[in-house]
């Protein structure tokens, strides 16, 4: 008892001293950045460093499976199977073609026709393109983190250190590190957004809500360790228009965020959502919508109208597909942001998911494990490209200009452009495309009217 | 859950699979991975209901006939050996299985057993006969509301008749069989696989 005396008073000020250094490390090195918009480039050195161990860790696991002389499992994004993009007519001809040697324009009923179903119906369910936009992509070299490991029967002893020494770098310095700057950045963020609420309106007001939004998002962002490259920036939302982009998390907005001042669209939530969304209006005009206005399509289409129509007013930052998908692909754009009439500012945004994946499968996490798991990731990479504005032309309608703008994303993402729509993550197809289906094929046994008119 | 696929499979299981599908190793793990990502409930078997999650299969007019072809009678679940058979009939002959010796079962994917998944999709209650009425069950899923019943039923009354050799009214397998001989059905039934 007597002898512990000295050691507790010796373990205390250690314990102060070294408390008290990482609080000064913290606002040095990262919230004073923060606040200013600068960086020292500490993030790019320390994903250099992490993208060459990775390699050699995807080295030893390959050398590892080869001394035990087995296949590695290998994911492909391209899909397992060969699937031939050719029409229901097409094949069917074919598979008639090659079954006897009737004429081929008559058209009447085969028993192989059949075939064709049958096997389209067994390619989906060995691959299809929709289901797996909804879970994580698979990596192809590893990230030495257990959770995308499909090989780890390979694991050499050295690796497993390593592996184990990332999870205590991870776990016991940055997670702390994180939640101490996300809790700043979020509590900078009310009171800040507040105190300028009280200030009356005018361009001083303006110009410190914005730079107090900024701020915020930066710190927000070095909290969650993400590395982002912006691409032409010349491109950046104007007032009055409207930003969309593609959806793979919450973490989106304070990606866009730090680099640009916007409107906020959403739902009225409760709890710590609730309170932020409430005073963050104070300070400029969100758009939020309570739970039972979101269903009245009219009425979300006039408030986004009144808004793009006030020049002064900031751009609004809309996810048309409605839904998160998994940053492979993009999904159908719902039509309504693109039927306001505006000028559409589209912005891709690639994610590498090599030192973290961003994803956010919501039937599987809730959104403070997702969190969490975000913080115990090594870091989040990604780029985003703000493309050229689009404004829908007068032969278009709101559909197909969402379309081509969907298409645009696609194609500077890298990203596969898909029709689907992402709302089938919860709910059933609609029985519309069967019946389309089932069109196609009675035109080929039985022809179209004008057919069945000559004979 | 899919990504800790290749190990939850054992080695002997792989081989067993191997043996009875002629499936690859890689193959095989890859379409474990599908499997488990199929299975919601995450229980080690399918249901229906999981089949019919894809959207794709979904839109398909024969959906509902294919996902049956997995499950045995009665049965409602169906688990990775079940999945694996079935989609052993969609493998691509390859040339040296061609003059493989007789004395072992067939092949799960031979020109036969590839007829005869074929004629089990018409063939709705099991009996080894495709009856008129059967037939024109199966064509309504084809064309839904598009034809008339007059119309579809002049079109299953004249594919019988080309078809009919024992004057039973119904097409039997190898009835079924000798209508199809010409169509390349190792082509049309297989799948390949890029890798």
């Amino acid at each position: 008892m007597f002898l512990l005396l000295p050691f507790d008073s010796l373990v205390v000020n250690l314990l102060g001293i070294s408390l008290t250094v990482l609080f000064t490390l913290l606002l040095v090195f990262i919230i004073v950045p923060a606040i200013f918009g600068v960086s020292f480039g500490i993030r790019k050195i320390y994903m250099k460093t992490l993208l060459q161990i990775f390699q050699w860790a995807t080295l030893r696991i390959e050398r590892g499976a080869k001394e035990k002389n087995h296949p590695l499992y290998k994911p492909y994004a391209n899909g397992i199977i060969a699937k031939e993009p050719t029409s229901l007519e097409e094949e069917i001809k074919e598979i008639r073609r090659s079954g006897s040697s009737k004429s081929l324009d008559t058209p009447e009923f085969e028993l192989s026709d059949i075939f064709y179903f049958c096997r389209k119906g067994i390619e989906t369910i060995m691959d299809d393109e929709v289901t797996k936009r909804f879970s994580a992509e698979e990596l192809e070299s590893w990230n030495l983190l257990s959770r995308t490991n499909y090989n780890f029967q390979y694991i050499s002893l050295r690796l497993t250190v390593l592996w184990g020494l990332g999870v205590l770098v991870r776990y016991c310095f940055l997670l702390p590190l994180r939640i101490a700057l996300a809790f700043t950045g979020i509590s900078l963020l009310i009171t800040g957004t507040t105190v300028v609420g009280y200030l009356p309106n005018g361009r001083c007001k303006e110009f410190l809500s914005k730079h107090v939004h900024l701020m915020c998002y930066r710190i927000c962002v070095r909290a969650l360790t993400a590395i982002i490259t912006y691409h032409h920036r010349e491109n950046r939302p104007r007032n009055g228009g409207i930003c969309v982009a593609n959806h793979t998390s919450p973490i989106d907005v304070i990606i866009l965020a730090s680099d640009g001042y916007y409107a906020m669209v959403g739902q009225v939530h409760g709890g710590l959502m609730g309170v932020i969304q409430r005073a963050m209006v104070k300070a400029c005009p969100h758009v939020w919508f309570e739970r039972s206005e979101v269903k009245d399509r009219h009425l979300v289409a006039k408030r986004l109208t009144e808004h793009v129509q006030d020049q002064s007013k900031l751009p609004i930052l809309i996810f048309p597909e409605g839904t998160c998908i998994n940053n492979t692909s993009v999904m159908m754009f719902k039509k309504g942001s693109f039927e306001i009439g505006a000028t559409v500012y589209p912005v891709a945004i690639k994610y590498d998911p090599q030192f973290g994946d961003a994803f956010w499968n919501s039937s599987k996490y809730g959104m403070v494990t997702y969190l969490l798991r975000m913080m115990t990731s090594w870091a989040i990479v990604c780029s985003v490209w703000y493309l050229p504005p689009m404004i829908r032309q007068a032969e278009e309608d709101a559909v197909q200009f969402a379309n081509r703008v969907k298409s645009a994303i696609a194609r500077q993402g890298g990203l596969v452009d898909l029709l689907w729509d992402g709302g089938l993550k919860r709910e059933k197809v609609k029985e519309t495309f069967k019946e389309e289906q089932q069109k196609l094929y009675s035109k080929m046994i039985v022809g179209n009217h004008e057919d069945r008119s000559r004979s | 859950m899919g990504s800790r696929a290749s190990t939850l499979l054992r080695d002997e299981e792989i081989e067993e699979i191997k043996k009875e599908t002629g499936f690859s190793h890689s193959q095989i793990t890859r379409l474990y991975s599908r499997f488990t990502s199929l299975d919601k409930g995450e229980n080690g078997t399918l249901s229906r209901e999981d089949f019919q999650r894809i959207p794709e299969l979904a839109i398909n007019p024969l959906g509902d006939r294919i996902i049956n072809a997995f499950f045995s009678e009665g049965e409602d679940q169906v688990n990775f050996r079940g999945f694996m058979r079935t989609l052993a009939h969609f493998r691509p002959i390859e040339d040296n299985e061609k003059s493989k010796d007789q004395n072992g079962p067939e092949p799960l994917n031979s020109r036969s057993n590839k007829l005869h998944f074929a004629f089990r999709l018409y063939d709705l209650d099991k009996d080894d006969k495709i009856s008129r009425d059967e037939l024109l069950q199966v064509l309504r899923m084809m064309v839904g509301v598009n034809i008339s019943d007059e119309q579809l039923g002049s079109i299953a009354d004249r594919t019988i008749q080309e078809a009919d050799q024992d004057g039973d009214s119904a097409i039997s397998f190898t009835e079924f069989v000798k209508v199809l001989e010409k169509v390349d059905v190792e082509q049309k039934m297989s799948i390949r696989f890029l890798h």
